[in-house]
């Protein structure tokens, strides 16, 4: 269960600079608690203490925002290409 | 802010800091976006090479509203998956301020997650429409000096 997942400048201090990470899980909640294993803080900027998605990150599986999937409970497969861009927003 | 040279040609990396350069299609076509949805609040990119804008992106605000802007998060992938194909990076994120000065709000300064971006806000509180750009740097907001073909754009009252 291999998933590409594409980090944004914001995040890449979690990932040593590492644009591009590969994680395991069977769903998007599995893939982020793999990836927080090695890349410490990763979780805490994606997921609130909720266990939901933060409101201004977006998480997208194969370019569809998984807000209209599953949600964190987005079921993954291997091959997925899993994105993250914070949302662009403000008043 | 004498220091910078006018005009593009001989600006090195470290002199775009501090400023940031449009021509004038891509000005007024800022103006114009901003003014085709208000009172509503509009938003977008700016793509380019070495501070130059290249690639104007208009996207929907999701939020459609005259007070808050959340880009629609399907356009602004595609967006930017639109410049990792073209080889160009993002240069600024725009939005417009309908009834207040171009100057970053509390919400804009909470919500800024792109450090490597340059921040404009375009004013349509006064008849004549301005334009104004930020750094905004963990909550902290640097000026950027808006050149319009070379000059300073202006820059309203202050």
């Amino acid at each position: 269960m291999a998933i590409d997942v594409r980090v944004p400048t914001v995040l890449r201090k979690h990932t040593d600079g590492e644009a591009k990470v590969s994680g395991e899980g069977s769903t998007l909640a599995e893939l982020v608690n793999d990836l927080d294993g090695r890349h410490a803080g990763l979780r805490d900027a994606l997921v609130g203490t909720d266990g939901q998605l933060h409101r201004f990150i977006n998480v997208y599986l194969n370019d569809e925002d998984v807000r209209f999937l599953g949600g964190i409970q987005t079921p993954l497969r291997d091959g997925d290409t899993v994105s993250i861009l914070p949302a662009v927003a403000g008043g | 802010m004498g220091q910078f040279a006018e005009g593009r040609a001989a600006l090195t990396r470290a002199q775009i800091q501090g400023r940031i350069d449009l021509d004038r299609q891509t000005f007024d076509a800022l103006v114009a976006h901003a003014h085709s949805d208000a009172p509503y609040e509009v938003c977008g990119f700016l793509a380019g090479a070495d501070g130059q804008v290249s690639r104007h992106y208009e996207i929907p605000n999701a939020a459609r509203s005259m007070t808050f802007y959340t880009m629609d998060a399907k356009a602004m992938l595609q967006a930017m998956n639109d410049m990792d194909d073209r080889g160009i990076e993002l240069i600024a994120i725009y939005h417009s301020h309908t009834h207040t000065e171009a100057f970053p709000s509390a919400t804009d300064l909470e919500l800024a997650a792109y450090p490597d971006a340059v921040y404009l806000i375009i004013s349509l509180q006064d008849d004549t429409p301005i334009v104004r750009g930020y750094d905004i740097v963990e909550h902290k907001v640097t000026e950027r000096i808006v050149f319009l073909d070379g000059d300073k754009a202006p820059a309203g009252k202050r």
